[in-house]
C-alpha cells in the first residue's frame, strides 16, 4: 500500500497540503507562520524551476530575474501606473512570460555551460536595470510596495498570507504534477534523457523547452509578487544572482524533478538563515559549503533518495 | 582623441585582468572540463592576502607571494575536496560545485578578513605618464607587463615541457593520456594550482587599481568567463583576445554610453555571441554525435 501511494500521482499534494494544516496548529507564534509563508512561495518559484530544470533538463541561473520581474510588477503597478495590486500580479506574470519566451528561443538553442552562463547573463541585467533605473524602480534602495485590499478587506498579518500562499502553492503544485502527466510533460522528460531521440520521435524539441522556460518564468513571477505583497518592500536583491543560485540550489538539494522537493529545497534554504541569526557572519559561508556536501554526497536531492530508500523497503 | 585613448588605455588594464581570470578558466576546462566559477575569488584572495599580510609589516613582495601561495593551496584543495569527489558528475552539478566553492570562500574571507573596501599602494608612484594627451597610471604598465608575462610563460610551460604537454594531451584526450602514462589526477592538480596563481597573480596587480573586498571576485569571474567565451572556450589565445576585446567595450560603453550600465557591456556580450557565434572567435565548429 505505501508503494502505491508512493507511485500515486497527487500523494505529494495531499502530503504537502497535511503539512498546510499542520504548521500553524504546532507553530508557537506568528512569526513561525511568517517564516512558513516565505517557505511557500519561494516553493512556488522553486517548483517553476523543477518544471525547467527537473522535467525538460535546461539549468536557469537567472531565474531570479524573473521573480525580481513579478515583485516590481505589484509595486509599479499600484504606485505609477494606478493599476489593483491583484490585475498588477497577474500583468507582472504575463510579461514575465512574454520576457521568457522573447529570450528564450535563442537562449535555449544553447547547452550545458553556455545555456547556464546565457540565463546568468540576463538575470544580471535585470538585476542591473532594477538597480540603476531609480526614477522607476527606486534604485538601490528599493520600493514600498502598497497593501493588497480585496474587497475593501486590508490583508495584512502573518496569518493571512500563510494561507494565501499556501494555497497558491498548493495550485502551483497541483499544476506541477498535472504538466508532468501531460503530452508536454512526457515530451520534456524524453528530450531530457536524449535531445536527438525525442526530436526523432517527433517531439518539437525547441518549442517544448520553450514551453518549459516560460512556465518556469510565470511561476517565479507570481512568487516575487507575493513576496513583495507580502513584505510590503522591494529592494533590486530579489533579482540578484545569489538569489538565483539559491533558487536552483533549493531546486537540487530538495530533489530535481520533485515537486515536493522544492518545498523542501526551499524550507532548507528560508529555515537555514532563521537558524543562523547568531551567526549571521557565517551565514554564506555555511550555505557555500551545504551546496557543495550536498552536490557531491546526495546528487540525487533529500525527497528523491527518502522516497527510492522507503520503495526498495517495501517491495 | 585624448578621450579616445584614454578609454583604450583603461580599456586595456582591465581587459589584461579579465584576459588572466579567462586564462584561468580556459585552463581548468581544458584539463578536466569543469568551469570553475570560483575563480574570480582567486582574484579576491591575491589581493586581500596581500593587503592583510602587509598590514602586519612584512614587505610588499613577500606579502604578494605569500598570498599568492595561499591561492594555490585554496586551488588545490579545491580540487582535492570538492572536484576530485565528484568525478562524473553533470555539468550542471559541477557549476553548482564550483559556485557553491565560490560562496563558501566569500563567507569564509568575510569573516578572515573583513567587509571593507582595501586598496594597495601602487607599486612605482601614481604620478600619471602623459602619452598623446592622454595618461597612464605607472600602475597600468605593471598590470599590462604582468599579462604579458604570465601570457608567455604558460605558452612557454605548454608547449615547451614536459609537464605542459601531458597536461595539453590530457585536455585534448584524457583516456589516451592515461594509457601513455601520465598521472591525471596530478596534472589536473597542476591546472587547478596553475590557474589559482595566474588569478591571484592579477588580484595583486590590480588592487592599487580598483581595491578589492571580499566580494570582488564574483564579477571578475562573470566578465573573465564571458572574456572565455567570446574568444571561444578552451583557447588560451581566444580567452587573451576576449579579455581585452570585453575590457576595450566595457571602457568605451563606460565613456561614451552609460556608466551605469558598464557592467552589462559584458553579459550583453556574452548574449550577443552566443546567439551569433556560440563556438566563440576562435571557436570550430561542433557536430553532435548521437
Amino acid at each position: 500500500m505505501l508503494a502505491a501511494a508512493l507511485k500515486a500521482r497527487f500523494s505529494p499534494l495531499l502530503v504537502l497540503a497535511l503539512i498546510m494544516v499542520l504548521v500553524p496548529l504546532i507553530a508557537p507564534s506568528s512569526f513561525y507562520l511568517r517564516v512558513a509563508a516565505l517557505v511557500w512561495i519561494f516553493a512556488l518559484a522553486a517548483l517553476g524551476l523543477t518544471i525547467l530544470m527537473g522535467y525538460a533538463g535546461q539549468v536557469s541561473l537567472g531565474h531570479a530575474g524573473f521573480l525580481g520581474i513579478g515583485a516590481y510588477a505589484v509595486a509599479i503597478g499600484p504606485a505609477h501606473l494606478g493599476l489593483h495590486p491583484l490585475l498588477s500580479l497577474v500583468l507582472g506574470a504575463a510579461l514575465s512570460g512574454l520576457i521568457a519566451f522573447l529570450v528564450g528561443r535563442p537562449i535555449l538553442r544553447l547547452k550545458g555551460y553556455y545555456l547556464a552562463i546565457a540565463t546568468l547573463g540576463f538575470g544580471v541585467i535585470i538585476a542591473l536595470v532594477l538597480h540603476s533605473e531609480s526614477a522607476v524602480t527606486g534604485g538601490p534602495d528599493g520600493m514600498s510596495v502598497a497593501r493588497l485590499t480585496l474587497f475593501g478587506w486590508r490583508v495584512s498579518g502573518a496569518q493571512n498570507w500563510y494561507w494565501i500562499s499556501a494555497g497558491a502553492l498548493l495550485i502551483g503544485a497541483f499544476l506541477a504534477l498535472n504538466i508532468a502527466a501531460s503530452p508536454t510533460g512526457r515530451a520534456l522528460k524524453a528530450l531530457h534523457d536524449s535531445e536527438v531521440a525525442a526530436a526523432g520521435t517527433g517531439v518539437d524539441v525547441g518549442a517544448k523547452k520553450l514551453v518549459a522556460f516560460v512556465i518556469g518564468a510565470v511561476y517565479a513571477a507570481f512568487a516575487g509578487g507575493l513576496l513583495a505583497l507580502m513584505n510590503g518592500l522591494i529592494t533590486p536583491d530579489a533579482a540578484s544572482f545569489m538569489h538565483s543560485i539559491e533558487l536552483v540550489a533549493m531546486v537540487i538539494i530538495g530533489g530535481l524533478g520533485s515537486v515536493l522537493g522544492a518545498v523542501v529545497g526551499a524550507a532548507f534554504l528560508v529555515v537555514l538563515p532563521q537558524a543562523l541569526t547568531g551567526l549571521q557572519e557565517y551565514e554564506q559561508a555555511v550555505l557555500g559549503l551545504l551546496i557543495m556536501v550536498f552536490m557531491i554526497f546526495l546528487p540525487a536531492g533529500i525527497v528523491p533518495t527518502i522516497r527510492n530508500w522507503l520503495l526498495e523497503r517495501v517491495s | 582623441m585624448a578621450e579616445f585613448l584614454q578609454l583604450v588605455f583603461s580599456g586595456l588594464t582591465v581587459g589584461a585582468v579579465y584576459a588572466l581570470v579567462a586564462l584561468g578558466f580556459t585552463l581548468i576546462y581544458n584539463a578536466s572540463d569543469v568551469i570553475n566559477f570560483a575563480q574570480g575569488d582567486f582574484v579576491m584572495i591575491g589581493g586581500m592576502g596581500t593587503v592583510f599580510l602587509a598590514a602586519t609589516g612584512i614587505a610588499l613582495p613577500l606579502a604578494a607571494f605569500i598570498a599568492i601561495l595561499g591561492a594555490v593551496i585554496v586551488g588545490l584543495l579545491l580540487h582535492r575536496l570538492a572536484i576530485e569527489p565528484a568525478r562524473g558528475a553533470s555539468p550542471v552539478a559541477l557549476i553548482m560545485i564550483t559556485i557553491g566553492a565560490s560562496i563558501f570562500i566569500k563567507g569564509v574571507a568575510q569573516v578572515v578578513f573583513d567587509k571593507q573596501f582595501h586598496s594597495l599602494p601602487a607599486f612605482s608612484g601614481d604620478a600619471p605618464i602623459a602619452v598623446g594627451g592622454a595618461t597612464i597610471l605607472p600602475q597600468s604598465l605593471w598590470v599590462v607587463g604582468t599579462a604579458l608575462v604570465l601570457f608567455v610563460g604558460l605558452y612557454l610551460f605548454l608547449e615547451k615541457t614536459l609537464i605542459g604537454k601531458a597536461l595539453l594531451a590530457t585536455a585534448a584526450n584524457r583516456l589516451a593520456a592515461r594509457l601513455v602514462g601520465i598521472n591525471i589526477t596530478i596534472i589536473l592538480a597542476l591546472a587547478f594550482g596553475v590557474s589559482a596563481a595566474i588569478g591571484a597573480i592579477a588580484g595583486v596587480v590590480v588592487t592599487p587599481i580598483t581595491l578589492t573586498r571580499y566580494d570582488v571576485g564574483t564579477l571578475f569571474a562573470l566578465k573573465g568567463f564571458a572574456a572565455a567565451m567570446v574568444g571561444g572556450m578552451g583557447h588560451p589565445l581566444g580567452a587573451v583576445v576576449g579579455g581585452l576585446l570585453i575590457g576595450l567595450l566595457e571602457a568605451f560603453g563606460a565613456g561614451y554610453i552609460s556608466s551605469t550600465y558598464k557592467d552589462a557591456v559584458a553579459f550583453l556580450v556574452i548574449l550577443l555571441v552566443l546567439f551569433f557565434m556560440p563556438r566563440g572567435l576562435f571557436g570550430g565548429r561542433s557536430v553532435e554525435r548521437v
